[in-house]
């Protein structure tokens, strides 16, 4: 059983949790985006064997956050609210 | 040297002392050219090259693998096999593979046990019939076999379900594929790692990719742990890597890895006849012919590279089994493991040539590969034969994400969201 | 019959309590503090089981969990527990054990001819055979062989196992003398401290081995500590086995209770983790030494010291190491003829009375069915009625190698030891290699990093023991049949022919010839079987390498693992607020999206399908109550909400004027539909999502979401307000009658409030909220009011609607009278690739400006293909039954058919006095009229395409 860290909440167990999707898979907006473009946006992901950062929600207190881990170890890097991930990307 | 597999000729080096049986597969040394190439040595990796050399004639081929054979999925699987898919694509593709397995054990004249016990898919409650009889009309339309079943008769099938008031899933009925059931997974790899070998295959463990030559704009070989290999054609079959080959062959692909777990617990005498699925809660259980429940149920939740299992996710799932068979309480776990999947948005394969021209993969079959081995197989040789797709893989292409042309059972067969 | 209890000594039986139990239905006289297998050796009792694939006889081979051959099903109290360990099962009153995989018993199984035959079926034999005719012929009668124990069918788990989760500074695996001096250094130094051992009592080999620490007697030491590690608040679980160390360091353990109770699992997370599982004593190779009276060295003196029982009269210990000497010396003190055969030239240490054979090797062993005596490599032949075993010892890394930790190999030992730091992990004791009780004691602290106290370790002030092993692997070529893995009978000469066929991965050996796949997981098998690929392959044993160690370390009852995720507790349904109440109004309930809510009322009388018809037939004709509390209610408040809903919705809701109502849709960023459902502006800056019952919490997220990612936290906020709310629905042309008799203060006439718009009320000072929409097509009052006084609203509503004659339905009614508008249901008539369109909904799609969720994929050349498939209503010919849910509209072409879609919901329209169904179906929209071939379970039957609604199709039931 693993533990993520909450920004908000601190180290909690990871069934609280729910994955969001990779970290700065930015959505492109309008009707007119290439098909591949939007496909890209859907569909196509790094998914790293390693060191990844990835978005997650904290299912019981709601707040999306951004987590740094590895995929192969499990070992946590840390995490930082959204806001925060923003302000430094 | 004892080649060919019979009872006559295991009576015989059974007088021997089993001294004369000669290796299951030849570890020759690689060669710096080949006419095609095949990374991964799991059973769809094997199978391409077996048919790439039976089907097509092309024998010059290298099967690279980066462990041992069978190490992967094909090795941690839950061993089912069976083709009642909702849409006629998936019926195609997973069709050929079941009439393949069932005459594979002749053709490769090795016993990988193709044991035909049923693959019995229960209904928990009236929408859950009628889910099923979607599926089931779909599948019938498809041509395949498979049949509704009334509750009594599943009561025969499975007597020791929990058939009592305070079952949280109790069974309302059920659908079956007769021909459908399990097939020994180790036997599949070895299998097709000694006919292919026989037909000159090479195959090549430990041999892991670190990079693809690119000349040209073409794949035109691979720079390995054991040296470079050049070849006009190269395929990968690399469940659970996929990612991390297309990243060294410069392109992504919509695919997660996450851990599938299975567990097994200790061999009893047998009890449990058939496959059982429960849409519900996600498990699958069937009895080895070594006695051992092989369990089986829903992916991890957390995105992951680590073949090991956990507790979460197989407590959840243990729990929905002993609803399921309260009896089988008496049991311990025995062993858990973990093997990791390609998920897919619309968890199909992804069959055909890569963004790198001259790069063909064969890859996200999500929880369901092993049951799609001999299709899988088939399917890349003709790709890396012909260079065109079989009208069976066509549908498969990396393209439909971007034409939006998914092929998802799940939101067919009424799993919509 | 040669193993017997001594008249005195024995330090875990209580001679005062004798126990008595059967096995394989003879009686076994024993002791308090017996395990099943101690009592079974003290009666003489030699074979006790049967091997899996040869039906070889086996006899007790360990005194632990590494146990191989004696498995047994026992029953006691009622309860079947199918292969136990006979060594750690302790001895009871009214417990009857029975071998395993033995018919009619271990001593005269019927089976046993098959080892007759086993030269012609050798590891992995069934690959190359059995495929002619056909395997399934072969199959049912070697699966009619398959299996160890026998599940008892009639077993009934009566009361859920505990789990707990445990949270501690230090938890030491393992109460041997490193594990207390781990312990007691923790504790010392102030730290919450878990000790865990797999045995019925800490002390490990102190309780039956040589030791003096501090200048007590080992045993002494044991208790002090344990009192004093007791006294300081350390928590010590015996009987506990460490069975998995999973991410993040979290320890698994499973206790055995003694009282009936079942097992407890332990999840604990600890800041450090002290290993000090042990080692394990290896077989030596050599021909029939898997004979009964074949014991691990080890083991027999465990039996002798803490149960009085020695394991023979003319005793051969077989050994490459000095750890046997004490074995050796111990039984001639007690009174047997001891011979030490050494493979070693010179002896290292003496062993008193026993003779000691320097230098030489048993080769083989003889007798039929239990050991008589053995052949030495020389040739001497020696009488033997037991034969006692070391052929070294093997560190236990498995937990230690579940988390991830890489192996070293020592020559010295032959064997492998942890090789690297894990993070929050320390090894100690013969895990880490450590023999002399003062490095084993000294381990034990430093095994605790920053964790260890100030003190000294404790000193071990008397012999220091020592191994010197020497290397006796199993060699190639070696004459006789050499067991390697017990009970999977896997020999030497299986190991050599995966080898001759190129299985030479350690992994492909153990697949090939199942080494190390049974119940003990090849504890005792797996180095001796990786030894000899080594030499067989010309490697070197670390070059081969370990298979990998998976959890758990033994067999852990599933029921552990479930704790109380049982029955109604196994994802437990929700209910309504007014549960009881339908409950007392005869409701029969259905689950429907996790909800548990009344299906249809008084179906006793009439039963469930005309009690359905029933109410949906009278909610046309007067008027209808219908609890719809589950229906989600998700406020959208703030500056920027009406922003966030356009782009939420797949239509425009920002010019929804305060005080009304629309209807839209919810897509997925993939375009197709997600949810649907009303939204309800009540003022500028405050919305409330009122999405499927099924779907509130992944609405809810998907809206935090979009809220976090895309405006912020000023700008709008969530709130799921919809446990706070019943919502009690009145329908039907009489709804206005009845929701005006409630007096609810609101102007109800239909300029004040039209379809689609709300109005506030209140009812006995509790505020309300009157929402006109319909889900039925009549005209609809839905009134929503704090959850816990809803009862009265309720109970009002049933009191004026008698005069009215009011019907209260339960969803399927409601399904139906919405599936005879055409009405759908998200996830049952829209599947996971409906968009929008297909559902007749074009106009945003075509005319939006704005951007909205899933706006791009509607125009992907799918979302523009024309033969999408479409919601259409089907119609069959008069008299005809509904059509089958779940039935395909078909066409041919040539011989194939193909399938154009499906019927997604289908019923018999009591108003309409005929079945109506919903369907989706290629193009449908524009084929109405159009008649196609249905088939369902393999019937044909043919139905034409209509438009979905069929009642009322103008709306004017809306007012009426």
């Amino acid at each position: 059983m693993q533990l993520f860290p909450c920004p908000f909440c601190g180290p909690r167990d990871e069934a609280e949790f729910h994955y969001g999707g990779e970290a700065g898979n930015l959505r492109p907006d309008g009707r007119e985006v290439p098909a591949e473009r939007w496909a890209d946006y859907l569909h196509m992901r790094a998914n790293p064997k390693g060191a990844t950062k990835e978005i997650w929600v904290h299912m019981t207190c709601g707040e999306f956050f951004a987590l740094a881990r590895d995929t192969v170890t499990h070992k946590v890097a840390g995490s930082v609210s959204l806001g925060e991930a923003e302000r430094q990307p | 040297m004892t080649r060919r597999y019979s009872a006559f000729s295991l009576f015989k080096e059974g007088l021997a002392g089993q001294a004369g049986w000669e290796p299951a597969w030849r570890s020759p040394q690689p060669k710096p050219r080949y006419d095609a190439i095949v990374i991964g040595g799991g059973g769809h990796g094997l199978a391409t090259a077996y048919y790439l050399a039976k089907n097509h004639g092309v024998t010059n081929v290298a099967l690279l693998e980066k462990g041992w054979i069978g190490g992967g999925n094909t090795g941690r699987n839950t061993t089912v096999v069976r083709s009642n898919y909702f849409y006629p694509e998936s019926a195609a593709i997973y069709g050929l593979a079941h009439t393949l397995y069932k005459g594979l054990s002749a053709d490769l004249n090795y016993n990988i046990m193709l044991s035909q016990r049923g693959v019995l898919t229960l209904a928990h409650s009236e929408t859950g019939l009628e889910t099923a009889a979607r599926t089931l009309n779909a599948i019938q339309v498809n041509g395949i076999d498979s049949e509704l079943l009334s509750l009594e008769e599943v009561k025969r099938l499975v007597p020791i379900y929990n058939w009592g008031p305070d079952a949280r899933y109790p069974v309302f009925g059920g659908t079956i594929q007769r021909s459908g059931g399990t097939a020994r997974h180790d036997a599949v790899a070895w299998g097709y790692a000694r006919a292919a070998s026989r037909l000159g295959v090479d195959i090549i463990q430990n041999c892991e990719i670190t990079d693809f030559i690119v000349e040209g704009g073409r794949c035109r070989g691979v720079v390995t742990t054991q040296g470079t290999m050049r070849a006009e054609r190269t395929g990968m079959a690399v469940a659970g890597h996929s990612s991390v080959l297309a990243a060294k062959a410069g392109f992504r692909l919509p695919v997660n890895s996450y851990a599938l777990q299975a567990c097994v617990s200790e061999p009893v005498k047998p009890i449990l006849d058939t496959v059982v699925i429960s849409p519900d809660t996600g498990v699958y259980v069937s009895q080895s012919d070594k006695g051992e429940m092989v369990i089986g149920g829903a992916l991890d939740r957390i995105p992951s590279y680590g073949q090991r299992g956990n507790l979460p996710v197989l407590e959840g799932v243990l729990a929905g089994m002993l609803d399921m068979f309260p009896v089988l309480g008496q049991l311990k776990l025995m062993r858990q493991w973990a093997g990791i999947v390609d998920v897919v948005p619309d968890s199909s394969p992804i069959i055909g040539e890569t963004p790198l021209p001259g790069l063909f993969m064969n890859c996200g079959w999500g929880t369901g590969g092993f049951k799609a081995i001999p299709a899988g197989g088939t399917l890349l040789a003709h790709l890396l034969a012909t260079g065109r797709h079989h009208d069976i893989s066509r549908p498969f292409h990396l393209d439909r994400f971007v034409t939006g042309r998914l092929i998802d059972e799940a939101a067919g067969s009424g799993i919509a969201h | 019959m040669s193993a017997r209890r001594l008249s005195s000594g024995g330090s875990e039986i209580d001679r005062s309590k004798p126990v008595s139990f059967s096995f394989d239905g003879r009686r076994v006289e024993g002791f308090d503090g017996d395990t099943i297998a101690s009592a079974l050796l003290a009666s003489g009792r030699r074979i006790v089981g049967r091997s899996f694939k040869y039906h070889r006889p086996r006899g007790i081979w360990g005194a632990g969990v590494e146990e191989p051959n004696a498995l047994v099903d026992i029953e006691r109290d009622g309860r079947s527990t199918p292969n136990a360990r006979a060594t750690t099962e302790l001895a009871r009153d009214s417990l009857v054990a029975r071998s395993v995989n033995a018919a009619p018993d271990a001593e005269r199984d019927r089976n046993a001819f098959l080892d007759r035959f086993s030269r012609f079926i050798p590891a992995a034999f069934y690959y190359k055979t059995f495929m002619w005719p056909d395997w399934h012929l072969f199959e049912p009668r070697i699966r009619a062989m398959a299996g160890l124990g026998t599940v008892d069918p009639d077993w009934m788990q009566d009361r859920s196992a505990d789990q707990l989760n445990h949270h501690c500074d230090v938890l030491v695996v393992g109460a041997g003398p490193a594990g207390l001096a781990a312990a007691a250094s923790a504790a010392a130094a102030g730290h919450s401290v878990l000790v865990v051992d797999d045995q019925s009592r800490p002390g490990g080999s102190l309780r039956h081995r040589a030791g003096e620490i501090d200048g007590r007697p080992g045993a002494q030491w044991v208790a002090d500590t344990v009192a004093a590690l007791e006294k300081a608040g350390v928590v010590l679980l015996s009987n506990t086995t460490a069975f998995g160390i999973y991410d993040h360091n979290l320890a698994a353990l499973n206790q055995r209770h003694d009282d009936g109770r079942p097992d407890t699992l332990w999840r604990v997370r600890p800041k450090r983790i002290v290993l000090a599982t042990g080692a394990i004593e290896r077989p030596l190779p050599f021909a029939n030494n898997d004979l009964p009276g074949i014991l691990s060295a080890d083991a027999a003196l465990h039996y002798l010291k803490r149960h009085a029982v020695l394991a023979g009269e003319r005793i051969v210990v077989a050994a490459n190491n000095d750890s046997a000497y004490e074995v050796a010396a111990s039984m001639a003190e007690a009174g047997a003829e001891v011979t030490l055969v050494d493979i070693r030239p010179a002896a290292s240490a003496s062993a008193d009375k026993a003779r000691v054979l320097g230098g030489r090797a048993v080769a083989t062993a003889h007798g039929r069915n239990g050991v008589e005596g053995v052949t030495l490599d020389n040739g001497t032949r020696l009488t033997a009625d037991c034969v006692l075993v070391s052929g070294g010892w093997t560190p236990s890394v498995h937990l230690y190698s579940q988390a991830k930790g890489k192996l070293a190999w020592r020559d010295d030992l032959a064997a492998f030891v942890p090789g690297s730091e894990l993070d929050g992990i320390g090894t100690a004791g013969a895990l880490a290699g450590e023999v002399a009780l003062s490095r084993v004691l000294e381990s034990g602290v430093a095994g605790l990093g920053q964790f260890a106290g100030k003190a000294a370790p404790p000193k071990s002030t008397g012999l220091e023991a020592s191994l010197n092993t020497s290397a006796a692997w199993p060699k190639p070529k070696a004459k006789g049949r050499v067991w390697i893995d017990y009970q999977n009978d896997v020999t030497a000469k299986d190991v050599e022919l995966a080898a001759r066929e190129n299985f030479v991965s350690v992994e492909h050996l153990k697949r090939y010839t199942t080494l190390g796949m049974a119940t003990d997981q090849g504890k005792t098998s797996n180095l001796n079987g990786l030894a000899l690929l080594a030499e067989a392959t010309g490697r070197s044993i670390p070059n081969v390498g370990t298979t990998t160690y998976r959890p758990p370390f033994t067999p852990v009852p599933f029921t552990s693992l479930i704790g109380a995720k049982r029955k109604s507790l196994l994802a437990p349904v929700r209910r309504l607020p007014l549960d009881t109440v339908h409950r007392v109004q005869g409701a029969s309930f259905r689950e429907y999206g996790g909800w548990l809510r009344p299906a249809y009322y008084g179906a006793a009388t009439s039963g469930s399908a005309a009690a359905i018809q029933d109410e949906a037939r009278r909610a046309r004709q007067s008027v209808a109550l219908f609890d719809g509390s589950t229906l989600g209610k998700i406020e959208v408040i703030g500056p920027c909400a009406a922003e966030f809903v356009d782009f939420i919705y797949y239509n425009t809701m920002s010019t929804l004027k305060p005080g009304r109502c629309r209807y839209g849709f919810m897509l997925s960023e993939n375009g197709v539909v997600f949810d649907d459902g009303i939204l309800v502006r009540l003022d500028e800056n405050r919305f409330v999502v009122s999405c499927s019952s099924s779907h509130v919490a992944s609405v809810h997220a998907r809206l935090e979401e979009w809220r976090q990612d895309r405006f912020g936290r000023d700008a709008v906020y969530i709130h799921n307000a919809t446990a706070e709310y019943a919502t009690l629905t009145v329908s039907g042309p009489n709804a206005k009658t009845l929701v005006e008799a409630l007096g609810l203060g609101a102007a109800l006439d239909d300029a004040s409030l039209p379809h689609m718009a709300i109005a506030h009320g209140r009812f006995g000072g509790e505020e309300v909220r009157i929402a006109r929409v319909s889900f039925t097509g009549d005209r609809s009052y839905e009134v929503s009011i704090r959850a816990d006084r809803a009862e009265a609203l309720w109970a009002r509503m049933q009191q004026e609607g008698r005069a009215l004659e009011a019907v209260t339905i339960g969803l399927e009614a409601l399904m139906i009278l919405r599936a005879e508008k055409g009405f759908i249901v998200i996830g049952k008539d829209t599947d996971g690739a409906t968009m929008p369109q297909d559902l007749g909904v074009d106009g945003p799609r075509r005319k939006r400006v704005t951007e909205f969720v899933g706006r791009r994929s509607l125009f992907t050349e799918e979302g523009m293909r024309a033969d999408r498939k479409q919601l259409v209503g089907l119609s069959v010919a008069e008299g005809e039954a509904p059509l089958g849910t779940g039935a395909h509209g078909i066409e041919r072409t040539g011989g194939a058919k193909r399938s154009l879609g499906y019927v997604t919901s289908s019923y018999f329209s009591p108003t309409l006095g005929r079945p109506i169904a919903l369907g989706l179906i290629e193009a449908g929209a524009s084929r109405h009229g159009e008649v196609i071939d249905i088939q369902h379970l393999g019937m044909l039957r043919r139905a034409t395409i209509t438009a979905p609604c069929a009642l009322d199709p103008a709306g004017d039931r809306l007012n009426g």
